[in-house]
């Protein structure tokens, strides 16, 4: 059944049907829903649920439960991940699958707590330190946050590493139709685990390797599951991306606000489309270069100063021309804004009809 | 075959051989005359000795005892610096059936971990900590620890640790007894033989404790560390005697048993059941085709915090939604503190909505004058504003829409209700626009009020508001002034 439902409670209804039963947090605006939909659902059905006393010790909470063999959850926003990035290094490299949300809001700093996309490279890029990468999923509607959620869970598993959900004030705040349907969840075997039973006296969980060959051997099998990653997981959506002229890429709430502004422009006479990255890592280089090929330019657009940015210039490697717009402190761009930003620097004026 | 030769017969809890370690598998990666070595002997022989090696679970901290996993034959996971308690918590409530230790020092327990102990403590957690105090760093070599004693040199307190600059060293056992939930905190030390045996005595009470899921035990137990005191091993077991035992004083500090708790048991579902899933054969759920496509409808409601301004927006979206529409929801949020201004944007479409965004609405529902001033001009050419007065301010005029006063908390208050005024702008909102069929909004109510005095007065508040447009036409109040 379709139900009336906010974006950070779906969430925890996808981890729920992802089979994850455990999730220890800390609150912050704008993702403390998070936290108290876990508090509610996780225990009615047979689950663990802790606050923690700080972001710090969540994430280390998490690190436990991971290394129990568990599905486990934890969310935040940008201060709280800024405390958890150590651990997730730790994670990575004691390669431990769990799901970690950021509901994203303005920085640096305390900022504030609107809607921001400023911890795209503290996610996308790293954070923590080492050599690592999340896997990081963007979701652009209510139903995407339980749907990638329980995607996340899944990557996170297949890779043994941490996923993020990587999304926004808005998108956590605001109300959509959710429907989700009774599936049966493959819980993957984890003979790695450590559960205090005989099966798994013999295991060891740990980042700790001191010969530099060894540790260079694990990092390399790091690197190896991370290229494998980058060849098979990349996701993106299109729309309107037949032959235009030029392309609009956003992604999570700005996605949603270009999709209203393609439909603006195309009224003003530009053959505009629109790729949305469904992953930031990997960020779907090949499909993006292959959608932009016959494009006079690609424009992004993103609530910070310009960090996707970076990725989309890399994957177009120059062969066309990049055009950027941010708008941050928890300002949202307006489709019309975007449009008519657009078609100014198409040296076009802009004509609404009214 | 092994190079050395066996002269005492080893805990089976140990591996015959570390091969966990790099180099050196025979012995250990500790200093002669070390605590640890002595510490990690009475954990196995009490974990062998209570039957408990398949479920035990040691958690390794960082400092010297980091590689206590290379000695261990037992489940094992090592922990960042200072947070084994909480990587604990999670393994022991992920596993209650297990035996979880977690293993620390004074820098990564008394210093950079803290906050974990003390919290991990204060839920009093069903796992067993063993503290390591030997007043000093050891693995980093030499610096100051939270336990390190007034006076004591080391490499960061070169004049040694004067209380003016460092303060003084923490008594961890002390400050955890007194927490409520801990049932077991002992303070011994490893300075002579018969100090050793209690230190056996208490390494075995608290693994029992934890096998009866008593609750949380802690042991603090006094260390030598020959090296970095640049001792003999016998002069620094005599230091601990002498030095270390003055400033924190031996024995029981808690030893008791907690009542029973009360706790709430929450009521146990499968997830179908929590999350009102659709049984698995079940078609997806097209709801309800509207009569006739109903028209998309973009609206801002705008007023104060507390006037019910984002429940009428969630109404209007669940009635969308029950009329099978896409809709969006999305609210201004902020501190959660009382009176300040609130918004939402509502879409209702028939195909996907794009920007959740209104920038133009088709409605706007102005429940104050600041509402009214900051979101009038953005409202659409033709669109309608629906006031919460009888007249527009003086002087004020929204020239491209349709103004309707509604004094809606006029009207609740007449009704007995002033909460009730977001749902007589919603009746005048659905009289005007058609949007969305009225008797929707009862059914969505419904779900929200349980009260059915309260649904009573809002059904009349739905009516009052309606009845308030149909006396308005023709445009009585239909002042764009």
């Amino acid at each position: 059944m379709r139900q009336l439902c906010k974006g950070n409670v779906a969430v925890v209804k996808g981890a729920l049907l992802a089979g994850c039963r455990a999730y220890y947090g800390y609150p912050i605006t704008p993702a403390s829903e998070i936290a108290e939909a876990a508090a509610e659902l996780l225990p009615q059905a047979g689950g663990t649920f802790l606050q923690a006393e700080s972001e710090v010790a969540a994430i280390n909470m998490v690190y436990g439960a991971a290394a129990a063999g568990l599905r486990v959850l934890t969310a935040s926003s940008g201060p709280g991940i800024s405390l958890m990035q150590e651990g997730l290094s730790y994670l990575a490299g004691a390669e431990l699958p769990c799901v970690i949300v950021d509901v994203g809001r303005g920085g640096p700093g305390l900022g504030n707590i609107a809607p921001e996309q400023g911890d795209y490279f503290a996610l996308v890029k790293g954070g923590g330190h080492g050599n690592y990468r999340n896997l990081v999923l963007a979701p652009a509607s209510v139903q995407e946050m339980a749907d990638l959620t329980m995607l996340a869970f899944d990557l996170a598993d297949r890779y043994r590493n941490p996923a993020v959900v990587l999304t926004d004030g808005y998108i956590g705040q605001m109300m959509e139709p959710l429907e989700l349907r009774a599936h049966d969840v493959p819980q993957p075997e984890k003979p790695w685990a450590v559960c205090g039973t005989p099966e798994t006296r013999q295991n060891l969980i740990t980042s700790i390797y001191m010969e530099p060959d060894v540790l260079e051997a694990h990092v390399r099998k790091l690197e190896a599951k991370y290229r494998q990653a980058a060849q098979a997981e990349a996701r993106y959506e299109l729309y309107c991306a037949d032959e235009p002229e030029v392309l609009l890429v956003g992604y999570g709430i700005v996605s949603r606000v270009l999709r209203s502004a393609v439909d603006l422009a195309r009224a003003q006479g530009v053959r505009a489309g629109l790729f949305r990255p469904i992953t930031l890592w990997p960020f779907p280089s090949q499909a993006l270069a292959r959608a932009a090929r016959r494009c006079q330019s690609v424009f992004v657009v993103e609530m910070s100063t310009g960090q996707m940015v970076e990725d989309v210039r890399l994957a177009l490697d120059g062969r066309v021309d990049v055009e950027f717009f941010g708008r941050v402190g928890g300002n949202v761009p307006l489709a019309e804004e975007v449009c008519q930003e657009l078609l100014v620097r198409m040296g076009m004026t802009v004509d609404w009809g009214v | 075959m092994s190079d050395y030769r066996v002269i005492e017969a080893k805990s089976s809890v140990f591996f015959d051989r570390y091969e966990r370690k790099p180099e050196l598998q025979q012995q250990t990666h500790y200093c002669p005359g070390c605590g640890h070595g002595v510490v990690h002997k009475l954990i196995a022989e009490a974990i062998e000795d209570l039957g408990l090696q398949d479920r035990t679970i040691l958690v390794s901290p960082v400092g010297c005892s980091v590689f206590a996993y290379y000695y261990f034959n037992t489940g094992n996971v090592q922990a960042a610096h200072g947070r084994t308690p909480a990587v604990a918590t999670a393994l022991k409530r992920s596993h209650p059936e297990s035996i979880v230790i977690g293993y620390q020092g004074d820098g990564d327990l008394a210093a950079i971990g803290m906050s974990e102990i003390v919290h991990a403590a204060n839920r009093g957690e069903k796992f067993t900590i063993f503290f390591v105090n030997n007043a000093i760093y050891g693995m980093t070599g030499g610096q100051m620890a939270p336990t390190t004693l007034v006076g004591q040199m080391s490499t960061t307190t070169p004049w040694g640790r004067r209380p003016s600059n460092e303060g003084f060293p923490l008594h961890m056992a002390e400050l955890l007894a007194t927490l409520e939930a801990p049932v077991y905190i002992e303070r011994v030390a490893l300075c002579d033989n018969k100090n050793i045996m209690r230190t056996r005595k208490a390494v075995r009470k608290a693994l029992e404790l934890q096998r009866d899921a008593a609750g949380f035990s802690f042991v603090e137990i006094l260390s030598p560390c020959p090296t970095i005191w640049k001792m003999t091993p016998a002069e620094a077991r005599n230091w601990v005697a002498e030095k270390m035992l003055p400033v924190f004083p031996l024995g029981v500090l808690r030893d008791r048993k907690l009542p029973p708790s009360g706790n709430a048991v929450p009521p146990q579902h499968s997830v179908a059941e929590l999350l009102e899933l659709a049984a698995p054969g079940e078609a997806p759920s097209t709801l309800q085709p509207p009569r006739a496509p109903l028209p998309g409808l973009a609206v801002n409601i705008a007023g104060f915090g507390g006037q019910g301004i984002l429940l009428l927006g969630q109404v209007l979206a669940e009635m969308g939604l029950r009329a099978g529409q896409e809709v969006s929801w999305l609210p201004s949020y902020g501190p959660e503190m009382r009176s300040g201004s609130a918004h939402c944007h509502v879409c209702l479409a028939n195909e996907r909505v794009g920007s959740p965004l209104v920038e133009h609405p088709q409605v706007l529902v102005a429940m104050n004058e600041p509402s009214l001033r900051k979101f009038a001009a953005q409202v659409a050419a033709d669109g309608l504003v629906l006031y919460n007065r009888d007249a527009l301010p003086a002087g004020f005029s929204v020239p491209q829409a349709r103004v309707y006063c509604v004094p809606a908390s006029e009207i609740a208050d007449r009704l007995g209700a002033a909460k009730t005024a977001n749902m007589v702008m919603l009746g005048a909102l659905l009289e005007l626009t058609h949007a969305l069929p009225a008797e929707t909004a009862l059914a969505v109510l419904q779900t929200k009020v349980r009260n059915p005095a309260l649904l009573e007065i809002n059904r009349h508040a739905l009516d009052a508001g309606a009845e308030r447009i149909r006396k308005a036409v023709p445009p009585a109040i239909l002042t764009t002034a």
